[in-house]
């Protein structure tokens, strides 16, 4: 689904990502976790095709995301950070908008967009659904983000801080909603975060990320055996 | 089904759902009430007040109106589009629309109709009332209201695609009013709406006619007023085939030059800047 070799970014002479190699197979979950300012931002949003990297390799779905065409572009799901959009419109509303994009790449084997009241009600915000979206907590807005991500039914998911300011009762919903997606839709799901017990939830592999690097790969036991290994040696 | 028609469908139903949200929002509704209130109140001070050139008289009410109608064009279909879209770079409304298929042509559409209708309130709160209030503003007829069809059209088409253009070159939402703002209110000035363009210098006119603005004035003042206005007008014409010329070649430019432009500013949309963009405005609102 995703494959990267030797991918750099810089920003003048700031070099933000120094040969990231990086690969998540259908189906899997894939967590880049690491403190703010180690580029995982970057890389997300060269994934997604919103940033041209300085060098290196990129393929997602099988196409360079900076020069993939509308067809690929349906197959993606999108959660940013700090989205202040739309704040007159209604949770039902925005949803029926966007969905509707994705309905000429609807496909027997995968209807899009996804059907409206079933996702609001999937991100639990049935009760909220025909509020304005400037009346939203937070939390619920967050909620929003993730059912605009995914109302495209996508093949690939991308979750950039997906649960910052969300209280423990929606990261556990939110928990779920991610293990649903993964094991009933198929979905790949690349997300950042630098919590370590999320990630440890939710990923299949883990990725850390420092300084523009990945020093360490596996799943959280195998992260886990790795650590105590080194802290042997030591 | 055809994509790129299904996202034009969607970005007109944006455009239309975006205007009736306009049309409840109290903050609109004041917008509104304050431009015609405004308006109003200028004709009825001005009411027993003529202007004369080349011995020829007319009211101030009504050469002001037309002119006061073009301006409004100018100013709503170009500040109005540059604030949205400069507002909507920094929100996340716009890469909110680059993450799905298609996503940009049904945003662009949607602002075009939203930012069109738009015209027809802010039209109504001035034109319904000035022509209960004040009388011989339509000199024409059926003729004429057909005039200030196509000049709203044409200068829609003309004026629309600059507001986009600026809206996507600031470099943020606060600069709008110094890009944007000002060099229309320079070019309102000069172009003849407020006063007759002759009390100008000869070089000032001639810039003036450059921009579309002067002949949205031109086209709205030959909608209203009668031939004998004509003293006001710079070659004692209408000049109803260069208005057309003018217009068409500011709506062709546009045409050509906007996609490119937009194109261009939505491939530098990213999350970080987003988030960006929003350190920025917190920091300007401490």
């Amino acid at each position: 689904m995703i494959r990267t070799r030797g991918l750099r970014m810089s920003y003048g002479a700031q070099e933000v990502l120094s040969g990231v190699d990086l690969e998540v197979h259908p189906g899997e979950v894939v967590c880049l976790l690491g403190p703010n300012g180690a580029g995982k931002t970057t890389t997300i949003e060269i994934l997604e095709g919103f940033r041209l990297p300085s060098a290196g390799e990129v393929r997602v779905l099988g196409e360079d995301p900076a020069a993939a065409g509308e067809a690929w572009r349906a197959r993606v799901g999108v959660v940013l950070q700090s989205w202040r959009d739309h704040a007159r419109w209604t949770p039902r509303q925005l949803l029926t908008q966007l969905g509707g994009y994705f309905q000429p790449w609807s496909t027997p084997e995968r209807p899009r967009p996804y059907a409206v009241d079933e996702l609001i009600e999937t991100v639990g915000l049935t009760e909220h659904a025909d509020k304005k979206i400037v009346r939203l907590s937070g939390g619920q807005r967050r909620r929003l983000d993730v059912a605009v991500g995914i109302i495209g039914r996508p093949e690939l998911l991308f979750l950039d801080e997906p649960t910052a300011g969300f209280d423990p009762q929606a990261r556990r919903d939110f928990h779920e909603l991610v293990h649903r997606l993964s094991d009933l839709e198929g979905t790949s799901i690349l997300l950042t975060t630098h919590d370590l017990a999320e990630a440890e939830k939710l990923a299949d592999r883990i990725l850390i990320l420092t300084n523009g690097r990945i020093v360490a790969s596996g799943s959280a036991e195998e992260l886990t055996r790795q650590v105590a290994g080194t802290a042997e040696v030591r | 089904m055809n994509a790129t028609r299904n996202a034009i469908g969607l970005g007109l139903r944006r455009g239309w759902t975006e205007f009736v949200l306009s049309l409840r929002s109290p903050q609109d509704q004041g917008f509104y009430l304050f431009m015609g209130g405004g308006t109003l109140l200028y004709l009825w001070f001005n009411r027993n007040s003529d202007i004369t050139a080349d011995g020829e008289t007319i009211p101030v009410v009504a050469y002001s109106l037309p002119s006061i109608l073009a301006a409004l064009l100018a100013f709503g279909v170009v500040i109005g589009p540059a604030y949205a879209l400069a507002m909507e770079r920094e929100d996340g409304t716009l890469l909110r629309h680059k993450a799905v298929p298609h996503g940009m042509q049904g945003y662009v559409t949607g602002q075009l109709l939203y930012h069109s209708l738009g015209l027809v309130p802010m039209l109504l709160v001035i034109l319904v009332p000035s022509f209960l209030l004040f009388d011989d503003l339509m000199a024409r007829g059926a003729s004429g209201w057909l005039t200030v069809a196509w000049v709203l059209a044409l200068g829609l088409l003309a004026t629309l695609p600059i507001g986009m253009v600026i809206g996507s070159l600031v470099p943020g939402v606060q600069k709008v009013g110094t890009w944007g703002m000002l060099p229309i209110i320079v070019l309102t000035a000069i172009s003849g709406i407020f006063f007759p363009i002759q009390a100008l210098w000869g070089w000032v006119q001639a810039v003036a006619q450059v921009f579309p603005i002067y002949w949205i004035g031109v086209g709205m003042r030959s909608a209203f007023l009668p031939d004998t206005a004509l003293a006001f007008e710079l070659t004692g014409s209408w000049r109803t085939g260069t208005t057309v010329l003018v217009l068409s070649a500011w709506a062709v430019a546009g045409l050509l030059v906007t996609p490119r432009v937009l194109r261009r500013m939505a491939r530098r949309q990213s999350g970080s800047q987003v988030a960006e963009a929003r350190e920025q405005a917190l920091q300007w609102v401490h």
